[in-house]
């Protein structure tokens, strides 16, 4: 895939951070981890590079450390660059730049970069989306149309909490949004925002510009509500499979997605592989006496017990003897002999020692804190 | 420090690695996949790595496509230096025409250049053909200390293998006195490893008068060391005693690769702190299914089983369906085994399909006559069609 025009990717990698508070009290949204191996900002960076976008700006605002550390250069996304690539942006990187309250703000901050791209569009997207999702045909259709703003959103079925945590769009039958709800309580079937956005790069420099004389900050809320029938806004509906994460209970259901075939092959799809930072573990190890079963497991795994519906990040270990069910054990986790697992989320480097029972429930999994020692 | 490298390291990759058969009809033999993700070459280059050598050059003759496109520019061993690194070293044209390697020692001296540039005290000769975690430079320490022109590596192997081996024989201060090849009575049972630390000014001026003297085989082994041996020059043996396994033969390949699995075999590639490096796949995690049933194995990333699998190494991106059987087996990249399949005893090579209910190998109890049974091994890009029968031992190198 490659683009005609030239389109700079910008990726907000701190936003929604307060849906999921556990998992990113030490780390950015974008750096979240997701189904084994990955970060949830390697899918949106991979489905910029898969549809031939080579310039991606990533704004960043606290606690990126592991973010840094995770891009790196960029080079596993193929974008270590003498042109274009990966520019990592966190507040204060620019004269005009400080902490940001909001998305405008933080394009206002980081304006010389994109007044300086030679990109024609820009594509903006946050971290909280999981989906393949080709960018190819929104550009085309946002040109076709000739609309000022091209919103990316799904008709879906949602619940009272899903929609308390994300932006709603009306949309006309000629495609043009004509309602933006933002955190409304609805439930049932809507139009909801994947929090990506297509502009071109003058519109949205004017949009900065103005912003920032008048002191707007939040774009949902100062432009695309504000002035929803003052722009040519079109929605843009992407009908391939996504989970937006936005509870704890979402981003464990998302994760237990990936247990079904279908959805795994929608969101690895053989032409746009999903990149992430490569770690250089052995294969898995399934010693005598593993029983796993319906699971996902990633390299470096040794793995002595059973294993039932489980997502087995890079490094984790389950014991002799242990039982580990619906549960999501991270990077470098080990669970040691005899223990019963059910329903349970550990972060990064936990420790369980032999024996012990943790038991959360389906819609309450248990979150065990990165490097805690049970 | 960009004028100088005190060791470079020289690995020969060219060999066509005849007695793998249908495995290296297509690739050199250190690109031939080994213990799930790694190639050969990995095993070599990270030890080179870990050792603090970043200098190697890899010297690749018989069907290098699949070795250069793998060893890329070194990136995935950290061996993308701007000065330094992994190179290709393919033969080439010069003004006085162009040649193939001739030998071991024809192929070093044909780039004594490319040494000369990071102008080295010493040279670390390695080849692509066994497995083992190794510190060149511990090994460099001992070559240092003993002021030796040449150390060889060798393992203190069973007397009744000495026979396979180069054998040195040495005195009690390390010092190699005599060396035979293959002996059938051997006086020793150091054998060689094949790992070789020279000085390079030495070296150099040995291959030099080897080059001119039509007369000698352009080859270390009958050659180079016998020539300095002759001269009394310095040689020395360094015992190495880890985990060290010649993959060269289709039967050492599936012990190396069962080796793994074996609990009791010293080679943990599991170590955090002696890391193989390799180019790693984008692919998503394994996922083993409902129906699957795996034990005693390793499996990569990208793979989905949902069969049966025991005893056996499954590299990325391997299919095993429903109702399929995997056992004592190695299958490699890309392949499928279809449901219903049974593969015991075998080596599948990457991207073939096993049909439903075909059989590759068989269990050695299964087979009346011994001398009948072995490992069968399904070359590269092959498909087996439905109900075929792969016999033990044998190797197939064309669909069937």
């Amino acid at each position: 895939m490659s683009m005609n025009k030239k389109v700079l990717g910008m990726i907000f990698a701190n936003m929604h951070e307060n849906t999921v508070p556990e998992l990113t009290k030490e780390r950015t949204m974008g750096s979240v981890m997701f189904g084994g191996r990955y970060r949830l900002i390697d899918f949106t960076l991979s489905n910029m590079v898969n549809s031939g976008i080579d310039e991606v700006g990533v704004i960043t605002k606290s606690n990126y450390q592991s973010l840094l550390d995770h891009l790196g250069s960029g080079r596993e996304w193929d974008l270590a660059r003498k042109k274009g690539g990966l520019h990592l942006l966190p507040p204060f990187s620019h004269v005009t730049s400080g902490m940001y309250r909001g998305r405008l703000e933080a394009l206002y901050g980081v304006s010389d970069f994109i007044i300086r791209s030679d990109a024609e569009y820009i594509i903006m997207s946050d971290c909280d989306v999981v989906t393949s999702m080709d960018f190819n045909p929104i550009i085309e259709q946002h040109i076709e149309t000739g609309a000022d703003i091209t919103v990316v959103y799904a008709s879906d079925v949602i619940d009272l909490e899903d929609a308390r945590r994300s932006t709603i769009f009306g949309i006309g039958s000629d495609g043009r949004v004509n309602d933006v709800l933002i955190n409304p309580s609805i439930s049932g079937a809507a139009n909801v925002s994947l929090n990506t956005f297509i502009l071109s790069k003058e519109f949205l420099k004017n949009l900065i510009l103005e912003g920032a004389a008048k002191g707007l900050y939040s774009f949902e809320e100062d432009i695309l509500r504000a002035r929803t029938h003052e722009y040519n806004i079109i929605g843009y509906c992407h009908k391939n499979y996504y989970k937006k994460i936005s509870s704890m209970m979402g981003y464990y259901n998302a994760n237990m997605d990936l247990l079904d075939s279908e959805k795994r092959g929608m969101l690895f799809p053989n032409n746009a592989p999903v990149y992430t930072k490569v770690r250089d573990n052995p294969p898995a190890k399934y010693a005598i006496g593993a029983n796993v079963r319906n699971s996902l497991v990633a390299d470096g795994c040794i793995i002595e017990g059973t294993v039932e519906n489980c997502i087995l990040f890079r490094g984790a270990r389950v014991g002799k003897g242990s039982v580990v069910k619906n549960s999501i054990i991270m990077q470098d986790s080990i669970i040691g002999s005899k223990c019963e697992i059910n329903c349970v989320i550990t972060d990064k480097n936990v420790r369980i020692s032999d024996g012990r029972m943790l038991t959360g429930s389906k819609n309450y999994p248990l979150y065990i804190g990165k490097g805690a020692e049970i | 420090m960009y004028t100088k490298k005190e060791c470079v390291a020289m690995l020969l990759a060219g060999g066509q690695g005849s007695r793998l058969y249908a495995l290296t009809q297509n690739m050199a033999k250190p690109a031939v996949p080994y213990g799930g993700k790694y190639r050969i070459i990995d095993f070599p280059l990270s030890n080179c790595v870990n050792s603090g050598i970043d200098t190697v050059g890899v010297l690749t003759q018989y069907q290098p496509l699949a070795l250069h496109d793998y060893i890329g520019n070194g990136q995935p061993w950290d061996l993308d230096k701007q000065y330094g690194g992994v190179h290709a070293l393919p033969p080439y044209q010069t003004a006085l025409g162009a040649e193939w390697y001739k030998g071991t020692a024809n192929a070093i001296y044909q780039n004594i250049n490319f040494i000369d540039r990071y102008n080295p005290e010493y040279v670390v000769m390695l080849s692509g053909d066994h497995i083992y975690k190794m510190d060149y430079n511990a090994m460099l320490q001992f070559h240092k200390e003993k002021g030796a022109v040449a150390t060889i590596a060798v393992q203190d192997v069973p007397l009744e293998e000495a026979s396979r081996f180069g054998i040195m024989i040495t005195d009690e201060n390390d010092n190699i006195v005599d060396f035979e090849e293959k002996p059938k009575h051997p006086r020793s049972t150091y054998a060689s490893m094949g790992i070789y630390i020279f000085t390079w000014s030495k070296l150099r001026q040995y291959l030099i008068d080897n080059e001119n003297n039509p007369d000698e085989d352009k080859d270390f082994g009958k050659a180079i060391i016998p020539n300095m041996m002759n001269a009394g020059e310095k040689l020395v043996a360094y015992m190495f005693d880890g985990y060290w396994k010649d993959v060269g033969t289709l039967d050492s390949l599936w012990e190396a690769n069962m080796d793994l699995l074996n609990p009791n075999i010293p080679i943990d590639l599991y170590d955090p702190d002696w890391k193989m490096y390799s180019r790693n796949p984008v692919l998503p995690p394994q996922y083993i299914g409902s129906d699957a049933k795996v034990e005693n194995s390793m499996i990569a990333e990208g793979s989905s089983v949902d069969g049966t699998v025991d005893f056996s190494v499954i590299y990325e991106g391997v299919t095993i369906e429903k109702g399929a059987v995997v056992t004592d087996s190695i299958i490699m990249p890309g392949s499928v085994i279809k449901s219903g399949a049974v593969v015991e005893y075998a080596i599948v090579g990457e991207n073939c399909v096993i049909n439903s209910r075909a059989r590759v190998g068989k269990r050695p109890e299964d087979v009346e006559n011994r001398d009948d049974w072995g490992i069968a091994v399904v070359g590269h890009n092959i498909t087996i069609s439905e109900n075929a029968e792969v016999a033990p031992k044998k190797i197939i190198s064309e669909n069937m």
